[in-house]
């Protein structure tokens, strides 16, 4: 998920006889379906859980765009480089939209921006692998914003009125990414012996992180979502030719699913803990980013702050 | 530490279909030009519209959802503004 092990702080469920009336109004509301609104009343639970997972959410759209935008300038054409430079800067627009739907909780942008670069704020551990080949760039949009649509499709409905909107929007969009990943894959795979080879390459990379995505199996939805995937996702690596880098996949008639081996978690865990490939990378590119940007920022400020002095003058 | 954000600004598109602007979302910017060209890049990535309002934040009034009984409320009484209000008989047409 984009969002990944999101700590609500709320460690038991209370009846609606225990809340008060402003707390069960809020909790009838969210039965209903009613979308709650960023100036109701809500439990503080509930808003700093929204501002850690939407944050989360935002901080990762936005470092996704750095594994893929190491290849924009080595696209192997016109056509991909003008796809990849569209899709990155969909996710750019992800993080936007995102951020926008947290900063109605009454947080702002440049605190999240800087907890992220404090360490403070988390992303998808799944930016913290690198891209080494061109095949990658098909393997992500393939199998990583395939899992990513998975895991976003049900955040359309969240009771948060402001982030299933801006879902909505997202998970409109992505879709054109997992199909350009897919192209991606099924041309190296039409091509040459040493195309295909980068191709199922990537795949045994990109296979078991993409799996992790839907996150540890304590919960009974994350495993139903990460079989959802895997039955999805063999067909369509059938028709590329390429196979999963796992010995035990097989096809279960009996529970019409595949089976497949166990995930090592403690491969998540430590890339959580900030010690996967390109985690210290990742966030140096953003910290560096955001400084060097800083003079720009502070520059059209005092540009629209010069403008808007001399209009008021003038009138 | 930089001086301050950008101001906030609500953005507004008009979808080809002759519809009213809608609201879509917001987004930071230093001044009202900034603010269209980066409506333009954030939400009519897809030809979603022909055209962009961009208002202030700061300058929209809203209303309180504590005032959404004495405000709206009362039309939930008028029911013969509909016109399902008004039974016709068959016969008539037209109407």
């Amino acid at each position: 998920m984009y969002a990944q092990m999101v700590d609500t702080g709320a460690n038991k469920l209370r009846a609606l006889e225990d809340m008060g009336p402003e707390e069960r109004a809020f909790q009838e509301r969210v039965d209903a379906d009613v979308k709650i609104e960023p100036k109701d009343w809500m439990p503080e639970a509930y808003r700093k859980t929204l501002i850690r997972q939407i944050s989360q959410h935002a901080h990762s759209e936005i470092v996704g765009m750095l594994p893929e935008g190491n290849w924009i300038t080595r696209a192997p054409s016109l056509k991909r480089k003008a796809i990849l430079m569209a899709k990155v800067q969909d996710e750019a627009g992800h993080g936007l939209y995102l951020y926008a739907a947290a900063e109605t909780l009454g947080v702002s942008r440049d605190q999240l921006v800087a907890d992220l670069h404090a360490g403070k704020a988390k992303y998808s551990s799944i930016f913290n692998y690198p891209t080494l080949t061109w095949a990658d760039i098909g393997a992500i949009g393939w199998l990583v914003d395939g899992a990513a649509i998975m895991n976003q499709i049900p955040l359309c409905r969240c009771s948060f009125g402001p982030y299933s909107r801006a879902m909505i929007r997202v998970c409109k969009e992505e879709s054109f990414h997992q199909r350009q990943g897919f192209d991606i894959m099924m041309t190296l795979c039409r091509g040459s012996a040493e195309q295909k080879a980068m191709a199922q390459d990537a795949l045994n990379r990109w296979w078991w992180p993409s799996l992790m995505m839907f996150g540890p199996p304590d919960a009974v939805s994350n495993d139903e979502l990460r079989q959802r995937f895997v039955d999805q996702t063999v067909p369509q690596a059938d028709y590329l030719g390429i196979t999963m880098p796992d010995p035990e996949l097989k096809w279960n008639a009996e529970r019409g699913h595949y089976d497949f081996g166990p995930i090592d978690w403690d491969e998540l865990y430590n890339v959580v803990k900030g010690n996967g490939p390109c985690n210290r990378d990742r966030l140096q590119t953003r910290v560096k980013a955001w400084e060097e940007g800083a003079w720009v920022r502070e520059a059209a400020l005092a540009y629209a702050e010069k403008r808007a002095a001399r209009a008021q003058k003038a009138a | 530490m930089e001086r301050s954000e950008w101001p906030l600004w609500e953005i507004f598109i008009r979808s080809q279909h002759g519809l009213a602007h809608k609201h879509v979302g917001s987004l930071h910017a230093p001044d009202p030009e900034m603010a269209i060209k980066n409506a333009r890049d954030v939400y009519t990535r897809r030809n979603e519209g022909v055209s962009i309002w961009a208002v202030r934040s700061a300058d929209v009034t809203a209303t309180a959802p504590g005032e959404k009984g004495p405000l709206f409320e009362p039309a939930n009484s008028k029911i013969y503004r509909h016109p399902t209000f008004f039974p016709m008989p068959d016969e008539v047409k037209h109407i």
